[in-house]
């Protein structure tokens, strides 16, 4: 394997990473603000919910950010293709994410009924349409996108903002809900008493049996999709340029990598058992923590189980498929792609190091006692 | 309106919503660490109720910041995606270390500088604060040197073989001299902002004879703060001043309208009317020296003049047609030797030939007269620079007089002393954030029409989407951005008028918080 070859797969996993970084650590927020109406009753149990993220939303929305910042840097031309693709998708995504931020911190601001009703319904949205959109974009992305590009690598994007909602990316969009809601669920039965988490606890195991309906269902339809192959290439470290290439499409091309790897089952598999344990050990009650993991879990194993399932390919194109982005055509310079590693490895453990001394100082339940204590600085 | 002309105003709109908050996060997270480092050393509850209430006005900012800062990094991909293809290979990178390394730092630590007073004690607090308020500034330093690269495109080449720029030298790109100068010019401006927002509400307390005890302290620290912040502010601006220079003389030349080479040393120009067409500036006071001093700091060097600058550029788009032209040969035959090293030699100036693309889409067909256009538009627009420049300038010097005459005061304890300063202080409050805003005005405008200087036109950079979705998504902007400002400003002042009192806890008057225990 050459250096260039291996920095473009440990990034390749590192993007990975970072996606299941932003669907655990962003998704749990995202999960919270969705269970806001369906279980806070008074506005005091609303505001025991939102005070669970309080503290760490704003971390956590930094996966996010990087997320955003590590595409663009390690792989600039599928940051092009699907953000300027996914051209009114994105700007929706962008929306709801502005919405949330501002909700956590105006909602408390005043007493008014209505004024907490608006920012309710903010947080609401700003949880629902990003787990929704992020869902719909692993769909497209796994049923390729209608891209090409110029002889100066100039992308041009021939479909709808409506085109992205097709019946599979819809279902996806669906998963990706019902994983976050299970997930919030988790964080919540952490973090809060009582009615509350009676309520999350029900809706955390109605969600968990969505998902792990849906994930079989999709997979199953997934199976039918069309994949795409490699038939010619330039090389696993030559230089980046999607031209030039050959790629065939064929029916069930997106089971290829398990038959050719069976040891790769472990992500869908992780995906099940994870999901399954999760629900259980919600309902036990017992152990709220470990059914958090086990939903982290569980979502690793799904971002998982997409990765797997398009490798080499991160953005196959259904237009041209000799277009398609894979991760030897569409990564950095190699340069590029050291300085980053570089980075991470010193600043990854860093971040991990203080994010869990901030979730240790902050451990134990909110409760309604706490928000009466700092009713004016609690949200 | 073309999809360029939308995503520009697209782009400049959301990027001067976004500094509207930026400067103040900037300079107000320094502040914070001030008054609590005060409150710990000297153990006075004053300072920690000062930390609490500037803090809670620091969240509501700080909020909008965080939120309005995602569309930017989003808007690379959505509305300039040849950008993001052409430069990502260089200009993603300090983006990505800008979330790993700073924006981690400030946003994890922001949730325990509001959720912490009783967990943690006072020295794990002020270090929390202390560590939001570094976040903050390294986040500057990065997103700084991703602009300064835009500016001043070091440390990369163009690959044939990917048709993009690739970092050859990421040092370089750190330490590129328009980085350092605009991240310290940045950062002291976001000081002033801070400081500014600071005194102004504290004048606003003192002229109602409320909350006397916190807002003469606040103000002596402001006013210090300040007065350190105008003055950096005005000489680092110096600096970047001379950095564009050496760097960009083609902006220099447009914000002073020295459309003809002067004799060493150049005269500087205090006001005229700049006419573009004419290519002359009518009624114009000039102060001889002052720009060859300022510009070059010698008497003998000599600050190019905009028409020599244009046929400087008329050379290198001649240059750029021979590179285009070899490169079109190299990719039909990679193998022709005459062609790489005619490629190799003009390749520097292929930027220059791109700028053909907007009269001429095959470049090397070029005529005299699309030449001679491409050149001038290599002008940006000189009466808009000249007039915002002296704007901003204007306005730093106002601001080293009354931070001045604001710490004088403070250090003879008269601050109350003459109400009518005080209403200076507080008419002053918008003040630093349209220098701000002109600061970034110079800087951005006077980069065209290149995004990234010499190396690829404007024009050139945006996505291939429907003018109509860009149309659609700058008018969802303006409302949605609208309505956000309205509630901001709405809650801004509620806090202000309700004052400090309202924000603490009431077991804590009841000196309940000091038998609280820790966790």
């Amino acid at each position: 394997m050459s250096e260039y070859e291996f920095f473009r797969v440990l990034w390749w996993a590192l993007l990975g990473v970072l996606l299941i970084g932003i669907a655990v650590m962003d998704g749990f927020d995202l999960g919270t603000a969705i269970l806001i109406p369906v279980a806070g009753r008074t506005d005091m149990e609303r505001r025991v919910i939102i005070n669970t993220v309080g503290p760490v939303w704003e971390g956590n929305q930094v996966w996010l950010i990087l997320g955003g910042g590590a595409i663009f840097a390690a792989f600039p031309p599928l940051y092009a293709v699907a953000f300027s693709g996914f051209y009114l998708a994105m700007l929706l995504l962008l929306c709801s994410l502005i919405l949330r931020p501002v909700g956590f911190k105006f909602r408390g601001k005043l007493a008014g009924t209505r004024w907490r009703t608006i920012w309710d319904v903010a947080l609401f949205l700003g949880g629902l349409v990003p787990a929704l959109v992020y869902g719909v974009a692993f769909g497209n992305v796994l049923q390729g996108a209608p891209f090409r590009f110029d002889d100066m690598l100039r992308m041009s994007y021939e479909g709808s903002f409506w085109g992205l909602f097709s019946p599979f990316a819809l279902l996806c969009g669906l998963l990706s809900v019902a994983m976050i809601v299970l997930h919030g669920a988790t964080w919540l039965a952490c973090k809060t008493e009582g009615a509350v988490r009676d309520r999350v606890r029900l809706a955390g195991t109605i969600a968990g049996l969505a998902m792990l309906a849906l994930f079989v269902v999709g997979g199953i339809w997934a199976s039918r999709l069309d994949g795409w192959t490699l038939q010619s290439f330039a090389g696993m470290d030559a230089p980046s340029n999607p031209l030039g290439q050959h790629v065939v499409r064929e029916a069930g091309g997106l089971m290829t990598n398990y038959t050719l790897a069976p040891l790769t089952m472990a992500a869908p598999l992780l995906a099940l058992a994870a999901a399954v344990a999760a629900v259980l050990l919600l309902r036990g009650a017992r152990h709220p923590v470990l059914a958090f993991v086990c939903s982290g879990l569980s979502i690793a194993g799904v971002i998982a189980t997409a990765g797997v399932s398009l490798f080499p390919f991160m953005l196959p194109s259904s237009l041209d498929p000799n277009a398609s982005l894979t991760l030897w055509n569409a990564s950095s310079s190699l340069t590029t792609l050291i300085v980053m590693t570089i980075v991470t490895a010193v600043f990854l453990p860093v971040v991990l190091a203080y994010t869990s001394w901030i979730y240790y100082v902050l451990r134990g339940p909110v409760t309604e006692a706490d928000i009466a204590r700092d009713t004016h600085t609690a949200y | 309106m073309d999809v360029v002309e939308l995503s520009r105003l697209q782009f400049g709109l959301t990027a001067m919503y976004h500094f509207l908050f930026v400067p103040l996060t900037l300079g107000l997270s320094v502040l914070l660490a001030i008054m609590e480092s005060i409150y710990v050393t000297t153990g006075r509850t004053v300072w920690r109720d000062m930390v609490k209430f500037w803090g809670t006005l620091f969240g509501i900012n700080f909020a909008m910041g965080v939120a309005t800062g995602i569309t930017m990094e989003f808007q690379f991909g959505t509305n300039w995606a040849y950008y993001a293809h052409y430069v990502g290979d260089i200009f993603g990178a300090p983006l990505a270390i800008e979330g790993l390394m700073a924006f981690f730092l400030e946003a994890s630590f922001v949730g325990l500088f509001f959720f912490g007073w009783r967990r943690l004690n006072k020295i794990q607090h002020l270090v929390v604060t202390c560590l939001v308020a570094l976040g903050t500034n390294l986040s500057a330093l990065w997103i700084l040197i991703a602009n300064g690269w835009m500016q001043n495109p070091v440390g990369a080449r163009f690959n044939l073989a990917t048709m993009r720029m690739e970092v050859t030298d990421f040092s370089a790109v750190l330490f590129n001299p328009v980085a350092q100068a605009k991240f310290v010019h940045t950062v002291s401006a976001g000081y002033v902002t801070g400081s500014m927002f600071v005194l102004s509400i504290s004048a606003f307390y003192l002229l109602r004879g409320r909350n006397r005890g916190m807002a003469i302290r606040s103000m002596t620290v402001a006013a210090s703060f300040g007065l350190a912040s105008a003055l950096s502010v005005v000489v680092l601006g110096d600096e970047s001043g001379y950095t564009a220079g050496l760097n960009q003389k083609m902006k220099i030349a447009a914000i002073e309208a020295a459309w003809h080479t002067e004799p060493a040393p150049a005269s500087f120009t205090i006001v005229g009317l700049p006419d573009m067409a004419a290519h002359e500036t009518r009624d114009a006071i000039r102060v001889p020296w002052v720009l060859g001093l300022i510009a070059t700091r010698s008497l003998t060097g000599t600050v190019a003049g905009i028409d020599d600058l244009v046929a400087i550029s008329t050379q290198r788009i001649q240059s750029g047609m021979l590179a285009y032209q070899a490169m079109l040969a190299l990719r039909a035959n990679p193998t022709d030797a005459t062609a790489r090293a005619a490629f190799d030699t003009h390749v520097e100036d292929l930027g220059y030939g791109l700028l053909l693309k907007r009269y001429t889409p095959a470049v090397v067909d070029a005529t005299p007269a699309q030449i001679q256009a491409a050149s001038w538009d290599t002008v940006p627009a000189v009466p808009e620079l000249f007039w915002t420049f002296r704007a901003m300038v204007g306005l730093g010097f106002y601001f080293i007089a009354l931070f001045g005459t604001m710490f004088w005061q403070a250090s003879k304890r008269q601050l109350e002393r003459r109400p009518w300063v005080l209403r200076l202080c507080l008419w002053s409050l918008p003040l630093p954030w349209i220098a701000a805003e002109l600061g970034w005005y110079v800087a951005e405008v006077g980069r065209q029409p290149w995004t990234i200087d010499g190396v690829l036109p404007t024009f050139l950079s945006v996505s291939s989407v429907p003018a109509g979705n860009v149309a659609f998504s700058l008018a969802g902007f303006v409302v949605f951005y609208s309505v956000l400002a309205v509630v901001e400003l709405f809650l801004m002042v509620r806090t202000v008028r309700r004052g400090p009192e309202d924000l603490i806890e009431l077991p804590e008057l009841l000196g309940a918080a000091a038998s609280t225990p820790a966790e």
